[in-house]
Order: structure tokens, then sequence, then C-alpha cells
């Protein structure tokens, strides 16, 4: 089946460059988080937490191989998802900017974590109806995945918050540090709005007030105080990032980098 | 899964004086007919103590072990290899939480053998301090010390202790693709550029002899080795496992085009075997004692882990406490929970 | 309890094609939550469809090896209790 025909018909034409930009910006906030998680690897407070945040990170990084491999579909240019993710500069990257985040302590990893998973539920729920049967299916495979992704994280985000005076307040600021990085995940732009007339992907104003609801029952149960919203414009969704992702990306990079043309 | 042969201490003492006891003899033949030791049978004191300090061994070198691989997660350069890297790592992580368990129902904690591992009095497999420097090092290790692993854990699945045997038969069961990934790897770096093919040869001039010393020192040089044989915790020698290990992945070298590290190695027609050149024990003695070289830095990274995440710890374990009391007042005073 | 002490929970899992739990090891956790979340993380990475139980180690009850002989041993002889036992004829159908 051909990407074009992936969207039912009946729909309004997109053009293919903000379909193709819609799915990277999906496929590469997961890229970007399950490389983060990756990091965590071996140096986990319990062992049973390196084997589940090695869970998250295997799920993310699959997600992300399988929308990287229908963006390059929809790209055109004969592009596979190793193309995408190790050949690309930070300004062709469409990840949200939370992702890219340090890791910082567990609180800082769990609060990011927890925030883009109640933000993934709303997405991936709405997209399980998208018309884009191809973004449906990996929708469908992504959000059991979330379920479980975000059982993990509001738990533990409930045990930092209302645990001792330490991790409350670890994870309380942590909370007010990453705040400023949500108002990107339900602003929308052309982009998001196109996808949206053409029946493809959710309109972000309608799942903002469910998230958000989310939001406040989980930092009800955890004790937490929700943060003031802070409106400074993030834009990793249009390629323009922080400067941690540069860094992130010349790790991750560095093999297919250096030896150019090489098969692994 | 990286066992070795790690015991090189005295032979328990008073085995004479026990032999002479029933339940020893009892015991012992119910050894000699294959039935299972379970955790609440009796057991002489020195078998306890034997097994104790094998099974955490074992589990220490499979945590131990996730940092020299989990060293390239975020290198690896393609996502399917990071996918899979992501997947061997973590099945070396629940490996050592299965050995953890086993030991666990001989009566001592998990705690206990975490200290134990971190203030640097337990051992673990000495291969693992070693640093992964190249691509090609993870394709090493997933070919050579998964592939001498396997070797010395197979025939565990057979041993006297139940508990011990049942996570032996998972781990193997789990270990075939470990070692598949690994020698993949190697064929598509042979395969590959001049500079990748130079990567695999350099690969493994380096974890050739550290692989050939996870058997460990030839029988007669290791005083526990009767013992354990009685016991069935062991069941084949250091140097039977080391020949077949040998056997079986010279020619794979061959296929893969490479060359051993060994001026000596040649083959035995009339023994059918491959005959290796001397190994130096020197280096190995020198590894376990501590002085390897990254035998400081992987225990740093396990001892900064476990301290940077005592706060985690205690604030999941007061979270449920506080869980707990909620649970009991609120039943006490006849609330619907 | 201490930091170091969150509770040894037992691991029994029911496969997909299975008919009943079987015991496959512990894992330790601070909660009931999170050690299905463990024991899901440990002990299923390789099944689908599965069901899992933890129970706190400290609250199983076990019978005691010493005592098997006295536990055990009398129903060893008491035939009777085994189908084979009784000699049915073979035109008898249904039993």
């Amino acid at each position: 089946m051909s990407a074009t025909a992936a969207v039912r018909s009946g729909a309004v034409a997109v053009p293919e460059e903000a379909h193709c930009h819609y799915v990277l910006r999906l496929a590469d906030t997961s890229l970007v988080l399950g490389q983060r998680l990756s990091e965590w690897i071996g140096h986990a407070p319990e062992l049973e937490e390196d084997l589940g945040l090695a869970n998250l990170s295997l799920d993310l990084i699959g997600q992300a191989r399988l929308l990287l491999t229908y963006a390059g579909e929809l790209e055109g240019g004969g592009r596979d998802e190793d193309a995408l993710a190790f050949l690309r500069d930070a300004p062709e990257f469409m990840n949200l900017t939370l992702a890219e985040q340090p890791n910082g302590d567990f609180a800082h990893t769990l609060v990011r974590q927890w925030l883009i998973d109640a933000w993934q539920l709303e997405v991936y729920t709405a997209l399980e109806h998208s018309r884009d049967t191809r973004l449906a299916a990996i929708a469908a495979k992504a959000l059991r995945e979330t379920r479980y992704h975000h059982r993990f994280s509001s738990g533990w985000l409930a045990r930092l918050g209302d645990g001792t005076a330490e991790s409350r307040e670890r994870t309380q600021r942590a909370l007010d540090e990453l705040w400023r990085f949500t108002p990107e995940l339900f602003a929308p732009d052309e982009v998001d709005e196109r996808m949206s007339r053409a029946g493809i992907a959710p309109a972000l104003t309608e799942l903002a007030p469910r998230w958000s609801a989310r939001i406040d029952a989980d930092l009800h149960a955890a004790t937490l105080k929700r943060p003031a919203t802070q409106p400074y414009p993030w834009h990793g969704k249009r390629g323009v990032h922080t400067e941690h992702l540069g860094h992130l990306l010349a790790e991750m990079q560095h093999l297919q980098r250096t030896y150019p043309g090489a098969r692994w | 899964m990286y066992t070795q042969a790690l015991d090189t201490h005295q032979e328990p003492a008073a085995t004479a004086a026990e032999a002479a006891d029933a339940h020893a003899a009892r015991f012992q033949s119910r050894i000699d007919d294959e039935e299972k030791i379970e955790p609440k049978d009796w057991m002489p004191e020195a078998y306890r103590q034997t097994l104790i300090r094998q099974i955490s061994q074992h589990a220490h070198s499979e945590i131990v072990g996730m940092l020299p691989e989990g060293n390239w997660i975020t290198r690896a350069p393609s996502l399917k290899r990071k996918a899979v890297l992501i997947a061997k790592v973590q099945d070396e992580g629940g490996h050592g939480m299965y050995l953890y368990s086993a030991a666990e129902t001989l009566g001592i904690s998990r705690a206990q053998m975490l200290e134990q591992l971190l203030s640097g009095a337990a051992k673990y497999s000495s291969i693992f301090n070693y640093p992964t420097l190249t691509w090609a090092d993870i394709g090493a290790i997933g070919w050579l010390v998964d592939g001498a692993a396997i070797m010395n854990q197979i025939p565990i699945c057979r041993c006297s202790y139940g508990p011990y045997a049942r996570a032996m038969v998972r781990i193997c069961k789990e270990e075939s693709f470990h070692q598949r990934q690994g020698f993949e790897i190697m064929l598509t770096l042979t395969q590959g550029t001049q500079a990748q093919r130079t990567m695999a040869q350099d690969a493994l001039n380096r974890w050739w002899w550290p692989s050939l010393m996870m058997f460990g020192p030839s029988d007669a040089d290791s005083k526990h080795s009767a013992q354990s044989m009685r016991w069935k915790i062991k069941r084949f020698s250091n140097d039977e496992l080391r020949q077949k290990f040998v056997d079986i992945t010279v020619p794979q070298a061959h296929f893969l085009g490479l060359t051993i590290p060994d001026d000596e190695l040649h083959w035995d027609e009339a023994a059918q075997h491959y005959r290796i050149g001397p190994i130096d024990w020197s280096e190995f003695q020198a590894v376990l004692k501590g002085n390897g070289p990254c035998n400081r830095e992987r225990l740093e990274a396990r001892r900064r882990a476990h301290e940077a995440g005592r706060w985690v710890r205690e604030a999941a374990a007061a979270h449920a406490a506080r869980q707990q009391a909620r649970a009991a007042a609120a039943t006490s005073t006849g609330e619907i929970t | 309890m201490s930091e170091t002490d969150w509770p040894l929970f037992e691991v029994f899992v029911r496969s997909r094609a299975g008919l009943e739990h079987k015991h496959v090891g512990s894992v330790h956790a601070a909660d009931a939550r999170m050690a299905i979340e463990h024991a899901r993380d440990v002990y299923t990475r390789r099944q689908e469809g599965v069901s899992l139980w933890v129970v706190r180690s400290a609250d199983i009850v076990a019978s005691d090896p010493e005592e098997a002989d006295a536990l055990f041993e009398p129903a060893r002889d008491k035939v009777y209790r085994h189908p084979t036992f009784y000699a049915i004829p073979e035109e008898v159908k249904n039993l």
C-alpha cells in the first residue's frame, strides 16, 4: 500500500510535506525520549528500575522505528529509519522540546516521562481513529505501551511526591523546571491544523482539557502543586531546539558520521 | 550468564565428620539419585555456603556485565542494533535477578549480597573488568564471552539445587539470541569496509584470551572442584569446558576470516582437538585482585548508582508505609476502602 | 521498613496457554502495585497474555520437608483414592 493510499479516500488532500512533518514529530519525540531513557541503563536506583526504564526505552525506540520508516516513505526521498535517525542535524529534528531535556535526577526523568506519557495517551487514542490507516495501526500498538508507561510514571510520581520530604522537594522542583515546556504540547500550528482538517490528526485544543484533567488527578494523588503556566513559545516541533539536542545527536550519530556509507 | 570458577579457597573442613552423620549420608544419596535439593531441605552448611557464594558471584557478574555493553547503547550505529543491545542488557539484568532470587532461598538477602559486591568483598567474573573500546567489542562480547558463558551454564541446568537449576534453565533459554547477535555483528563487520574489518580483528585480539580465562584455572590448580563435583554443583572440569569452547570457536573465527591471536594454535590430528598456547594466568590473578583496566570504574559506577538512588528507594518505602497505615486506619474505622 | 528493605514478593505466572500459575522466582518491591510491574518486567518479557500473581514471601506458609512423611506418606498406600483401583467391566461406558 502506497503512503498516499493509506489516507482513506474522501479526505482533504494533504501536502506530503505536512504529512511527513507530522509523522516526524511523533517519531522524533519517541526517538529522543527513548535515547534519553537508555542513558539510565545500569545506573538506576534499583535493579528492577534498570529493567523498567529499559523497557520504556525499547518501546519508544520501537515506536520511533515504525514512524520514521513511514515518514521516509511519505517523504519519498529514499531515506530509511537509520538515514533519518543518524544523518539529520538538529534543525531537521521535530521532537517536542520537552523530550530532549537532560535526565537530571530520577525525579526529573520521571516528571518528564509522566508529562509526555499523558500527552501520548491523548494523541495515540485520538490517532486510532485517523483517516491515515497506517498511522492508526501504529497508534493502536503504541497506545497499549503508553498505558503501561503512564501506569509506571504516575505510580512513581505518587511515590516520589508523597514519599519523603526530600523526594517531594526534588519532584516539585523538577515539575517547576519542566512545566515551561508543556504549552508546546497542545499549541497547534499550520501543520497540526492541516492534518486535523484532513481527518488525519486530532485537534490539539480538544485534547488539552483531557490532558489537563489527568495531570491534575495525578498531581493530587502525588500531593504536588501544579505550577503556573509560563507562555514561552518553544519550537522543537519546528526544528528550533535547546542546546541539549546537539549533544544528544553528536553521541547518537557518532559512528555513522565517522564511517560514512558503512553497513552495520 | 557469566560464570567462572572463582572459588580458589580451601575445601570445606570436617567432611569426614559429616559423612558419619545420618543426615549427611541421606543427603548425599539424594544427590547421587539425581534428586533436587529444595530450599527448606536439610543440607550441609558447607553446601549452603558454597552455593550462596557461587550463585551470588554469578548474579554479580550479570549485573556488572551490563556496564561494558551498556557503554555502547547510546552510540549503537543503527536503531535495530540499539534495540537489540538494550534488550540484551535488559536480559542480563533479569538474569542477575533470577540468580539473586535463587540465592535468597538459601538465607542471604539481596541487600547483603549487594553490600558484598559494592564493598569489593565479593568476586564477579573478571571478563567485565575489560573496557569496550569500539563497536566491534560488542560483537566480540556476544560471540566469545556469551559463547563461553553458555558453555559454563548448560551443565548447571542439571545442578543439584532446585532453584539454581531452574534459574539456569530460564537463563539458557534466553541466552541463544545473545550469542547469535554478537556473531552477526562480527559477520557484518568482516563483510564491510576495511576499517570495519580492522575493527573486528582488533576486538578479537583483545577479547580472545580473557574469554579463555573465563573458564578458570586448570582443575589441578583449583582446590574446590572435587567437592563441588560430588555435590553436583559443578558437572564438568574447567579444562573440559575450555577445550570444547576452543574447538567450537576456532572454525567460527576462520569463517569470519579473522586470525586468532595465538601463534601456537594448531590442530592436533591424533586427539581431534585444537591446541592453544599458554594462558597468562598472572594477568587473570591481577584482574581478580582488582588491578584490571576497569575494576575500579565498574564498582564505582554501581556504587554511585546505589548512592544516588538512596532517596528514591527511601521515598518508595515511606510511601508504601503510609498507604498501609491509611488502609489499616480505614478498615479499623469501618470505612470502605 | 528501612530503605534497603523493599520486601520480597514471590512471583507466579500463568502463560496464555497454561492452566495454572507456576512459581518462577521473586522480586523486591516497595508495594504490591510495584511488585506487579517488576514481576512483569523481569519474568514476562517473552510472553504474551499472561496472568501474574505476586505474594509477599512472608505470607507464604510452606509444609515442612521434615514432616513430609507424616503429611504425605499415609496417602501413598490408600490406593482406593485412585480411579485405577476399581475394576470396571469394559462394557460399562462413561465411568
